[in-house]
């Protein structure tokens, strides 16, 4: 892979922009120590890239401990988007994980000039998020119920409060608004040139014009980076090269699937006003106009995510060229608009420059982090979704401590790289669905959104019929999914007039489709669901497994065990159902987005013994869940075999003929908690990890636990509904969050699922969560600002289940959303 | 009947040759002259005023033709049929028989048959229930149109029928070589005869596009439009998919689906003969896989296409002649059968361009050279007399006692236009077959003079052939667009033209020169001023998203210099759909875009 010698050409056009303050770039460039000297030839960490992140990175791993890293820039410091961003630091995010991340790097930079004695430009000006309608004000309110509960001021405030805020600001169309007062404005340049200033000055050695060729694997490990200045031996490497992270990771002879892919960018420079704009002025977020606006030197920044963004399409050598991005006017003509609209007096204001850069998105507008599945001691960090800034030094911290301590402090699954299968990494995937991605960031991020493009990557081999019969799909790690089923005589509503946080236009077809579970019987298609099938010649598998899995597995064959995979800290990684298909193999399930982190996670752990057979065989089974009352009898019917609980007890597994099909195994239990079965056709117990862990959480309790709230005085026609992310409270206190929730038929109320934690009143600490505490509290979900009685139960609601399951047979993974 | 005739003809200038006949006439210099209008349409129009395809006589009626209760028409139609070589004739009308054959809107009695004239049949003829709206006619010609259309009001017109299909990039099975496709119609006929269709193929690789050309109503086109591409992508399946198919029909578990529909709204399906025509279509593939021998042959496609355009026709022959206990049914096949449709249709799979035509309506490539211009390759034959090899042919097919008849003024028999044709059973049965079926059918068709009636100089039949010519091309890179359209594109705009506007029309949406703020002062304002500027250009260039809704702007207003010219697409939109007909036919236009990448990576490959 070619790297283009780019931020030479930056530097030497350097002066003329004049727009971004370079002195101090220039002089703490040579504070970090770039160096021109030659490479050392082993090093334990390789950082690729100098920007925001990739000196967050270094940053972090520097202070905590780690002295032998390299980081290598291909061109200078601080160079490519992060030079070009447009420094606004917000931390009103929809993720929690990512609000805390943004908190984090809010609190990191205002202490760094104070920390490095570089000029950071750090301001605190707030920011301001209006909302032009009330759906719009419903979102900012979830977002601000999520806020306080981390401990971030913000409030909803009324147009008139806004107009006291801005007086630039026209506020006739507004219902509302949100202020964060603590978000500040910055220069990302500086903020990096200053962490690496800092990682210098605790060892970390920086190179810059020193491109990475490839990086160099053995067996499935890093062994080293293979330079245009030569090479380096080094354990680990950081892919943190932006925009070039995917094709960095392509390079190598293993490669490494980063899906991003690099847009456009348009903001747009003024000269001051005749009154210049105060520093403090609050940044304004508009983004049912599409835009933001900064104070800038006087005058604004402004710019914004259009609805039809401009991927960058060519690749490799060309993409490098920052520079020839050019303004198109056309082009940004729609947030031209709306900018005049927002502030009509900038009529006036004479035009600087229109910025295009480069910013980077990822499939599903979240970023990128963690380890490789394909290659050991190969981590990234990159795919910033244009919140690079914000997120770059809590993103540094979590990536540095999962290094250093093989897991990081936060649960950062829904960051983490092995979310994504290797269907979502075409080129033109990415190109598509980042043009989808990039208007999204300002649309209304309404529930069970399901992204339109690269969809029927992988579809079961089912997916025409059910797609005949009226299904509805959704994509769960590419593969297509059925949602529901509208019936012929039935229309539901367009695309964009479905977007609700109120009761959604499916509710009475789901609700038709769970009575026929409940009192006939259904079938889903299920084939997405991950299959591996482990054999051995003699006991290896079931020692693994032993040691891998939680629950004992050493069980006759035939049977299955609900079960999952823990970490060393005792934390589920997976959770999954085993079947023993006989002494020496079995037959592993688990939710579809485990594929690539499940059997990444299996591969680490498993000795390297020929002996032992891994196998993915996710595509070569159609997996049908047949569920309901009912369920019994068809099977019966088809099977000519007696299925009654004596014969066919729960949780068992049989290969049976069903039909007219031969070699199909049915296994007595389901994913949904109904009672029912399962039934794969072919297409085609003593030491294990986290039990000491669990041992001690045994003696000591636990500090979070998973229970389950009802809704009482929901009315779900006309309230809010919950979906995930709502705030718990228990006797006023916050004790969590909601992980997920969904209507119950059965009970006519809304359930929720999330984790309790006991925070101590004095000092805050996380202490045991005991079932005394659970069932002794009242409880409130806050949904958008409004409290919800809820009751709290820590097991399953005894209606939800019919007569033929038995209670002992329950498993909390039957109440997980797959 | 001839006097009533020669009375109102006398007496008819006053009516069009008022104010609104002076501005059609302006609006229109063509129609002026000597009556270009006709002389252009001359070959397909005759007796009935409008430029139908099919005329016939009618047997007694008691009404006598041109009575005074209805002066309007007569001298509307006045200038028309005084050139429609009606010399020699002395007494005619149009059966009208879409009354009964099509729908329920109102309509002017037309045909695309030919009238022939015969003096024992002078008589005019049409069904009592349409009396008022000839006294509606009056009111409407008598009143000089006062208004023109605004531009909003012409688009939506031109819109009312415009569908957009983008294939996704991401079928899940492979690249397509078609990037998607424009399709409009415009009718002239109330209700409109043409019909179009569009599908995917699911069990097999492909794309299906089509348009049917009815004539003697819509029936024949309407089923031919529902059916046609079931019988192909049938005749496309493996052996073992018809199997797995007729198994899950056997055992009532959900079907297969063979083709995804990409409709327009106003494009329907007959939910009432839904049933017998999959019955028809379910023996056709049992058949298919009773005389699968065993040897897995590779699907030709040439061949596949003619034998479900044969076999089609052979069903609605057949329906018609078994008929249904149902009455509606019944009716309905016996309308499909005696109505006629032409049918040209392409399957598009990766390079492989097949065109299946049967009859007049024309499939066009539109190919860019090197040096960026329009050129238009012909990838069909018309089925017609300028067709020296249909000429031919014909005169092969019938003994030589019958070489002067079975042409006659450029039509079939004297009557039918196009020399091939789905339906039309009236030029296929033997004369014994259309007796019998007639008596033994519903009233309705017994009281029709127009199926009653037997061709003259009917002595060998069939005459007519649903049988396509199928030819093939193989895409390449230059190959940018097809486009399928019925005649009454053809007719009026030359195929060069044709291609040259979609060709820019599909290429030239950027042409402006990009702004660049340089040095110079420019504030916000000034700024946005210039750039709404040129985004209001921008779109008054390209106000139709629809390549066929912009071949339709040009084919209705293109004024002698080339360019649309609003006036006259104004009025051309506003006729009164008694009078659409006279002045153009329906249009129905599909656009397949290629994709030139895709098409380039197929070769590269080879």
């Amino acid at each position: 892979m070619m790297f283009y010698r780019l931020l030479s050409i930056v530097g030497r056009q350097r002066a003329s922009p004049g727009w971004q303050n370079w002195s101090s770039a220039r002089n703490s460039t040579s504070a970090a120590e770039a160096r021109s000297m030659a490479l050392p030839t082993q090093a334990q960490v390789v950082i690729c890239g100098g920007g925001i992140t990739g000196t967050s990175v270094a940053y972090h791993l520097s202070k905590m401990g780690w002295k032998d890293i390299v980081l290598l820039e291909q061109g200078r410091l601080a160079a490519g988007s992060t030079r070009f961003c447009a420094g606004i630091l917000s931390t009103a995010r929809h993720l929690t994980i990512e609000q805390k991340m943004a908190d984090y790097s809010n609190k990191l930079y205002y202490q760094l000039e104070q920390e490095t004695g570089i000029q950071t430009g750090y301001t605190r000006t707030g920011s301001i998020f209006l909302a032009q309608t009330q759906d719009r004000l419903i979102s900012l309110k979830r977002i601000n119920a999520g806020l306080n509960v981390i401990g971030i001021p913000s409030e909803i405030i009324s147009p008139k409060k806004v107009a006291e805020l801005h007086h630039l600001l026209n506020v006739h169309d507004l219902v509302g608004a949100m202020h964060v007062p603590e978000d500040a404005v910055v220069s990302s340049a500086d903020v990096a040139l200053a962490l690496a200033s800092a990682a210098s000055q605790n060892g970390v050695q920086i190179y810059d014009r020193t491109s990475v060729l490839h990086v160099m694997v053995k067996k499935g490990q890093v062994t080293g980076v293979e330079t245009d200045k030569g090479q380096i031996e080094c354990q680990y490497f950081v892919n943190c090269a932006g925009q070039w992270a995917y094709e960095l990771g392509l390079s190598n002879e293993e490669p490494v699937s980063i899906p991003l892919h690099a847009c456009e960018h348009f903001y747009l420079l003024t000269r001051p006003l005749e009154t210049p704009l105060q520093s403090s002025t609050p940044t304004i977020v508009d983004a049912d106009g599409r835009i933001y606006i900064r104070n800038w030197q006087g005058g604004i920044l402004s710019g914004g995510f259009e609805k039809n963004p401009k991927p960058i399409f060519t690749e490799g050598k060309n993409q490098l060229e920052i520079q020839n991005l050019q303004e198109d006017w056309d082009h940004f003509e729609p947030l031209l608009s709306s900018l005049l609209r927002r502030m009509p007096e900038l009529e006036t204001l004479e035009i600087m420059k229109l910025v295009n850069c480069p910013e980077t998105f990822t499939p599903d507008m979240r970023c990128i982090m963690g380890e490789s599945p394909a290659v050991q001691g190969y981590f990234v960090l990159a795919g910033m979704n244009s919140a690079g800034l914000s997120f770059g030094g809590g993103a540094g911290k979590y990536l540095a401590e999962w290094m250093v301590h093989g897991y990081p402090s936060e649960n950062v699954w829904e960051l983490d790289l092995k979310r994504f299968g290797a269907l979502q990494s075409s080129r033109t995937f990415l190109r598509h669905r980042v043009m989808e991605v990039m208007p999204l960031m300002y649309d209304l991020k309404v529930p069970r959104w399901d992204f339109q493009t690269g969809r029927q990557l992988r579809t079961s081999p089912l997916y025409d019929r059910l797609d005949a019969q009226g299904a509805r799909w959704m994509e769960k790690h590419g593969f297509e999914r059925p949602k529901y089923f509208v019936p012929p005589d039935k229309d539901l509503l367009a695309l964009e007039q479905s977007k609700t946080f109120y009761k959604p236009d499916w509710f009475d077809i789901v609700e038709s489709e769970v009575k026929c579970c409940k009192e006939a019987v259904c079938v889903i298609d299920m084939s997405s669901f991950t299959k591996f099938e482990i054999t051995s010649t003699g006991d290896q598998a079931l020692e693994v497994l032993q040691y891998l899995f939680s629950n004992d597995l050493d069980v006759p064959v035939g049977h299955i065990v609900h079960t999952g995979m823990l970490n060393e800290g005792g934390g589920y990684e997976n959770d999954c159902s085993i079947a023993r298909l006989n002494k020496r193999s079995f037959f592993m399930i688990s939710p579809t987005d485990q594929q690539v982190h499940c059997w990444a996670w299996l591969k680490k752990h498993m000795p390297k013994d020929s002996n032992l057979l891994l196998e993915d065989v996710t595509w070569k089974y159609t997996a049908l869940n047949l569920i309901g009352p009912r369920a019994v009898d068809v099977l019966s019917e088809l099977s000519y075999a007696p299925m009654t609980p004596d014969h066919f007890p729960s949780l068992f597994c049989k290969e049976m003929s069903v039909g007219y099909a031969n070699g199909i195994r049915v296994m007595s239990m389901t994913h949904t908690g109904e009672p029912g079965f399962m039934l794969y056709i072919p297409i085609e117990g003593m030491d294990f990890i986290g039990r000491d862990a669990l041992l001690q959480q045994k003696q000591n309790g636990v500090y979070k636990r998973l229970t389950m709230f009802i809704l009482d005085d929901h009315d779900s026609d006309l309230d809010l509904w919950p979906w995930w992310g709502e705030p718990i409270y228990r006797n006023g206190q916050y004790v969590g969050k909601t992980t997920s929730s969904a209507y119950s038929y059965s009970l006519e109320r809304h359930v929720c699922l999330g984790f309790v934690h006991n925070f101590s009143e004095d000092t805050g600490e996380e202490q045991v969560v005991t079932a005394d505490f659970i069932n002794r509290g009242e409880y409130e979900i806050d949904i958008a600002g409004y409290r919800f009685q809820a009751k709290a139960k820590l097991y399953p609601v005894a209606s939800l289940f019919t007569q033929k399951r038995r209670k002992d047979d329950m498993e909390l993974s039957d109440l997980h959303g797959k | 009947g001839q006097a009533g005739g020669e009375g109102s003809r006398s007496g008819s200038c006053t009516g069009l040759r008022g104010k609104s006949a002076e501005r059609w006439r302006r609006c229109r210099p063509l129609l002026v002259g000597k009556n270009r209008l006709v002389s252009c349409r001359a070959r397909r129009m005759c007796v009935c005023p409008g430029p139908r395809r099919i005329g016939i006589p009618v047997r007694s009626s008691s009404l006598p033709l041109f009575s005074d209760a209805m002066p309007a028409p007569t001298q509307l139609f006045f200038p028309l049929i005084r050139n429609c070589e009606l010399s020699r004739i002395y007494g005619t009308a149009c059966y009208c028989h879409h009354k009964h054959l099509c729908c329920s809107s109102s309509y002017i009695p037309q045909s695309r048959l030919r009238y022939t004239p015969h003096p024992a049949y002078a008589t005019f003829c049409r069904p009592k229930e349409n009396w008022w709206q000839y006294t509606q006619g009056r009111r409407y010609a008598s009143t000089p149109q006062k208004f023109y259309l605004t531009p909003p009001q012409v688009n939506s017109i031109l819109k009312a029928n415009e569908y957009s299909f983008k294939v996704p990039e991401f079928d899940g099975k492979n690249v397509s070589s078609i990037l998607g496709f424009d399709s409009n119609q415009l009718p002239a006929n109330a209700p409109i005869e043409d019909r179009r269709s569009a599908a995917t193929c699911l069990q097999t690789r492909g794309m299906l596009l089509g348009v049917f050309d009815g004539h003697a109503g819509c029936a024949c086109s309407q089923a031919v439009s529902e059916r046609l591409f079931y019988y192909i992508a049938v005749s496309l399946l493996p052996h073992e998919t018809l199997l797995e198919i007729e198994n899950a029909v056997e055992s009532g578990r959900a079907l297969l689906p063979i083709l995804q529909w990409h409709k327009h709204p106003n494009d329907y399906f007959s939910k009432e003969a839904s049933k017998l025509y999959f019955n028809s279509l379910r023996t056709y593939w049992q058949e298919l896989i009773d005389l699968n021998t065993g040897e897995s042959t590779d699907i030709d496609v040439k061949e596949a296409l003619i034998n479900a355009f044969k076999r089609l026709d052979n069903d609605i022959s057949l329906e018609a002649q078994v008929g249904d206990p149902n009455s509606f049914l019944n009716y309905l096949v016996l309308r499909v059968a005696f109505s006629g449709a032409t049918a040209c249709v392409a399957h598009v799979d990766g390079v492989d361009l097949h065109v299946a035509n049967t009859g007049d309506s024309r499939a066009m490539l539109g190919v860019q050279e090197e040096d960026g211009s329009w050129s238009a390759v012909t990838l069909s034959n018309d089925h017609n007399a300028q067709n020296e090899r249909e000429l031919e042919r014909l005169k092969l097919e019938h003994p030589k006692s019958e070489a002067k008849s079975v042409v006659k003024q450029d039509r079939l028999l004297g009557l039918l236009m196009p020399f091939r044709a789905f339906g039309d059973v009236k030029f296929k049965w033997s004369i014994d077959l259309q007796k019998r079926v007639i008596e033994s059918g519903p009233d309705q068709l017994n009281d029709n003079e127009y199926t009653k009636f037997i061709p003259p100089n009917y002595h060998t039949p069939p005459y007519l052939t649903a049988e396509p010519e199928v030819t093939y091309h193989r895409l390449r890179p230059q190959d940018k667009f097809l486009v399928l359209a019925t005649d009454g594109l053809w007719e009026t705009m030359h195929r060069q033209d044709v291609v040259r506007i979609v060709g820019e029309y599909l290429t030239g949406m950027h042409h402006q020169q990009p702004i660049a703020v340089g040095g110079y002062k420019v504030t916000l304002g000034q700024m946005h001023g210039l750039l709404t500027e040129r985004r209001t250009k921008m779109s008054s260039v390209f106000e139709d998203q629809n390549a066929a809704t912009h071949l339709i702007r040009h084919a209705v207003g293109n004024n002698e210099f080339g360019t649309v010219d609003h006036e006259r697409l104004s009025k051309m939109l506003s006729l009164p759909e008694e009078l659409a007909r006279m002045y153009r036919d329906d249009i129905t236009i599909i656009v397949v875009q290629f994709n030139s990448h895709v098409v380039g990576a197929y070769q590269n490959q080879e």
